[in-house]
């Protein structure tokens, strides 16, 4: 085996922040390979056949966190990124009324909430409800704001000397100080509440209650009573504003063409990608990341390792503890990583009978959770190893959008559906027909008629995109957004900077800072600190 | 064991296997608590047992250890990375003292791993430990059980240690060497005999089933009669390990998973163990922390103590100057030696007065007649152990 190394940066996994990364640090001339195991880069993030002439977004199936301004760097437009719609609207299906129109099309940055009556179709609000909306909006968007500029930034180590650290944390007091005493008290006040109490403060509408507590919940092992779902949502309001992008947004040929057109971009700065070859291990040597070993049992060498896998997978299997302290070990195998969202997949014969739905909300976000009291009674079933009686659903229909990911004039429904417990206790061989029934059935209520449309079913549970996707417990941020699992001590404290404990071994996937969703920014920011830590080719 | 099936708030102490007889031999009642179990301090005056120790023959019941049984293919990269030392060169049926640290290098505890097979050892331990042993088993292939209650232990120890034992009947003992491990019959039962002690002085440590254990007893002190034999308690032994140098976890450092305080942890490098951290071995835990802390140089030092006069310095505190003006450290550890005729201490010192030779000040308080006095006295750094005899090296040992 030749000592020299054959590359600068080796990255494990070709999902999204893997090829942000890849792209990032090919185009700041490093020679880069990327190792992907599955045939088709993307990781999670990737469009796919699931019943003859239907495609779908197999994981996420909204754009709206990457920042704009990564979109352009990368090129992607020129890459073959294109959209096929952008600032979708939201609105909340209800099982005993019309629907409600929860945000307008073009929603601006970080205002996703914002109602637009011009658009408005369904149930109006009452108006002292829509005054409360306009109210809270602009407070929680001041909120996040004072959020936003941690996205882009390593978070500080706790307990250094190291002047750089001690000033990002002064930093980020200063943020919250400037939002001025009356807006820090009242941030300070809800911070740790649960979006429950909070949202009962502002709303009389159980109806809107549920829609806007929902996104505090989603991908989370969380009700709306969860302490903390708060900063979970003022987090993904936060990373809304950060990405500085027109809202909601669906890439034409759904998740897979853009991770296609980041994974153009990566090559096109000189990067390589290699599917199909699976990472056996991390090779390491005299206390330094020198490389991989395949599963084939090729020794590929470079200067840096960089692992998009999840901390657990990067640290437990990989690298393997004997590399490690035990603390932290221990740290790794507390994190929470179980998912709780599984994902639902219909083709159908023709567009979903969504009761009253008009066609400009059809292009959007449908989110049945029709109050805070339903969101909850379905979380508590997860609690005890059971999935939700009636779960809650973030809907989309993308062949509205995009005609090509259906048969014409057949249709593509898409839903995150929770809550499907990733260890369920009667086990996912039974109950996954189960579940999928109880999910009929619950859209049932605001389709009537949906289940004679169906000629195909998927579901994905977290055990399914454990397997598929190779993230330990099927977690689509890799680890539970949380105060514990958040900034500095995301996914540990030891490796929330991006570099681990191993000099040469890098962590760039969701599991970091600042978290899942098709950010990309954890996989920019590693880049970065690879290029000012990482070693360089002699 | 039947006492833990017992209601045990009735009786919140274990009695060791050897405790009847113990109890029989006990003249001033004076019971202490260990790890859980009742043991004895003081058989009838610590000077009486230090100097069996020194020059006779001690029974000391050492049962309360905590032990840990550790087995599986992974057994030796899994101590490699739990512990300090490079396992690997441990060969079978041999005895290592071993450290272990937390991540940040700072000592967990001390203890002895026994290799008693291929893959099959045992670490005696001051502290239970199981979470941590548990923890660092993430990711290797090997079972790890705790087998305090099912071993009896029994520490020989004295100059005429071999020779009591091989008229109990234990044939061969003489050969075995310092750290070795040996099986011996005594009448019907079968023992382990390791060449390890508390002393510093020639002695065995022996491991039995808890039924043998009245029964070996008996037949200790039977066979030991003519030649001193005495059943001593942990103050006598308490002198012997600290002319010996040995530490003494919770008294001369706190384990890391306890303290509270930042600056109360103690590395292996501070303590003067350097000598068991193998950075070439390959990673083990504290290992990075570790290369830092000897890159940067101690910033303190276990030291041993000359003090003057006659009073040992318990707690005192170290200065630079008789003055006392500038402190440097504390005594952690102090005695009278009656063998060296000087007065000893273990004490932690900041740089640089921990080189041999320093000259510090201990401030020594005099309980005198209800009046508190203070002395300054002056100490010298001197090197450890204070007392090593070649007695306790020596195969086969002296006959007596």
């Amino acid at each position: 085996m030749a000592a020299s190394a054959q590359y600068d940066c080796v990255v494990i996994g070709a999902g999204h922040n893997g090829l942000v990364c890849a792209a990032t640090l090919a185009h700041a001339g490093r020679s880069v390979l990327v190792l992907e195991t599955s045939a088709h880069v993307g990781g999670a993030a990737l469009t796919r056949e699931f019943a003859p002439g239907f495609r779908v977004s197999a994981g996420a199936h909204l754009l709206h966190l990457m920042p704009a301004a990564l979109l352009r760097e990368l090129k992607l437009e020129s890459h073959g990124l294109e959209w096929a719609a952008r600032g979708m609207p939201t609105t909340a299906l209800l099982p005993d009324g019309p629907p409600l129109l929860v945000a307008g099309e073009h929603a601006e940055p970080g205002r996703a909430l914002a109602p637009d009556p011009a658009a408005a179709a369904g149930q109006a609000m009452s108006a002292a409800d829509a005054a409360a909306l306009s109210s809270y909006t602009a407070q929680m968007r001041r909120f996040a704001a004072a959020l936003v500029p941690m996205f882009s930034k390593v978070p500080p180590r706790l307990g250094t000397t190291d002047w750089s650290d001690r000033l990002a944390l002064l930093r980020l007091g200063w943020q919250v100080r400037k939002l001025g005493r009356r807006d820090m008290r009242e941030l300070l006040r809800i911070v740790g509440m649960n979006v429950y109490d909070l949202l009962e403060e502002h709303f009389d509408s159980a109806a809107l209650k549920g829609a806007l507590g929902l996104d505090a919940v989603l991908g989370a092992n969380f009700g709306p009573r969860s302490p903390g779902t708060v900063l979970t949502l003022l987090y993904r309001l936060a990373a809304e504003s950060a990405a500085g992008a027109s809202g909601l947004s669906q890439p034409k040929g759904g998740m897979g063409a853009f991770c296609d057109a980041l994974a153009r971009a990566a090559t096109a700065g000189g990067a390589v990608i290699r599917t199909g070859t699976p990472v056996a291990g991390i090779l390491v040597e005299a206390d330094r990341a020198v490389g991989v070993t395949l599963e084939s049992g090729e020794h590929i060498r470079a200067q840096n390792v960089i692992s998009n896998a999840d901390p657990k997978t990067t640290f437990l299997k990989l690298l393997g503890p004997r590399h490690l302290d035990t603390g932290f070990v221990r740290r790794v195998d507390h994190i929470r990583t179980r998912g709780l969202a599984g994902k639902l997949h219909l083709a159908l014969n023709r567009a979903p009978p969504f009761r009253d739905v008009s066609a400009a909300s059809l292009r959007g976000r449908l989110l049945l959770s029709p109050s805070l009291q339903h969101i909850e009674h379905a979380y508590n079933h997860s609690k005890y190893g059971e999935f939700s009686a009636s779960p809650v659903m973030e809907i989309t229909v993308p062949s509205v959008n995009d005609p090509t990911l259906a048969p014409a004039g057949q249709h593509v429904l898409s839903a995150v559906v929770q809550y499907a417990p990733y260890a369920l206790k009667e086990g996912w061989q039974s109950g996954r027909l189960r579940f999928v029934d109880t999910a009929l059935d619950t859209l049932e209520r605001v389709a009537p008629g949906l289940r004679n449309c169906v000629l195909g079913v998927e579901l994905l549970t977290p055990l399914d995109i454990e397997r598929e996707f190779h993230i330990n417990g099927g977690h689509w941020h890799h680890a539970d957004l949380a105060f514990d699992q958040f900034l500095m001590v995301r996914p540990v404290p030891g490796a929330a900077q991006y570099r681990t404990p191993v000099p040469g071994l890098f962590l760039c996937g969701a599991g970091c800072h600042p978290g899942g969703g098709v950010m990309g920014v954890a996989g920019r920011n590693a880049a970065n600190e690879v290029l000012t830590q990482g070693l360089k080719s002699p | 064991m039947t006492e833990t099936a017992a209601p045990h708030f009735k009786q919140p102490l274990l009695r060791t296997p050897f405790h009847e007889r113990a109890r029989a031999l006990s003249q001033v009642d004076s019971f202490v608590a260990w790890a859980g179990y009742t043991t004895v301090d003081v058989f009838t005056t610590i000077e009486q047992e230090y100097f069996a120790i020194r020059n006779a023959t001690t029974l000391y019941d050492l049962t309360p250890m905590v032990k840990y049984r550790v087995n599986g293919r992974d057994a030796v990269p899994y101590l490699n990375r739990l512990l300090t030392r490079d396992i690997a060169k441990l060969k079978p049926d041999r005895v290592a003292y071993c450290v272990w640290c937390n991540d940040a290098g700072h000592l967990i505890d001390d203890g002895t791993l026994f290799r008693l097979g291929e893959t099959d050892y045992r670490i005696c331990t001051a502290e239970r430990q199981i979470d941590w042993l548990l923890d660092s088993a993430i990711g290797f292939e090997v079972e790890i059980a705790e087998v305090t209650e099912q071993i009896a232990a029994l520490a020989v120890q004295g100059p005429t240690s071999c020779a009591v034992l091989k008229a109990a009947g234990l044939h061969g003992i003489e050969k075995l060497k310092p750290f070795e491990i040996g099986y011996f019959a005594l009448g019907a039962d079968k023992i382990m005999v390791s060449r390890t002690g508390f002393t510093g002085d020639l002695g065995y440590e022996l491991w039995m089933e808890p039924g043998a254990a009245e029964t070996i007893w008996d037949v200790l002190m039977t066979a030991g009669r003519s030649r001193g034999i005495r059943a001593i308690g942990s103050q006598a032994l308490n002198i012997a390990r600290i002319e010996a140098g040995f530490l003494l976890p919770n008294f001369d450092f706190v384990s890391a998973e306890h303290t509270i305080r930042t600056g109360r942890d103690r590395s292996p490098l501070e303590m003067g163990l350097a000598w068991l951290v193998d950075f070439n071995k390959g990673h083990f835990t504290g290992r990075r922390a570790l290369l830092a802390e000897r890159e940067r140089g101690a910033r303190r030092q276990l030291v041993g103590l000359d003090v003057a006069g006659n009073k040992p310095a318990h707690n005192a505190l170290i200065y630079t100057d008789s003055g006392g003006k500038r402190e440097i450290g504390s005594v952690t550890s102090a005695t009278w030696s009656p063998t060296c005729k000087s007065n000893i201490a273990l004490a932690i010192v900041d740089a640089p007065h921990f080189q041999i030779g320093s000259t510090v000040w201990a401030d020594i308080y005099l309980n005198r007649e209800l009046v508190w006095e203070r002395r300054m006295s002056r100490a010298r750094v001197v090197e450890r152990p204070f007392f090593a005899p070649d007695r306790r090296r020596a195969t086969p040992p002296a006959e007596f």
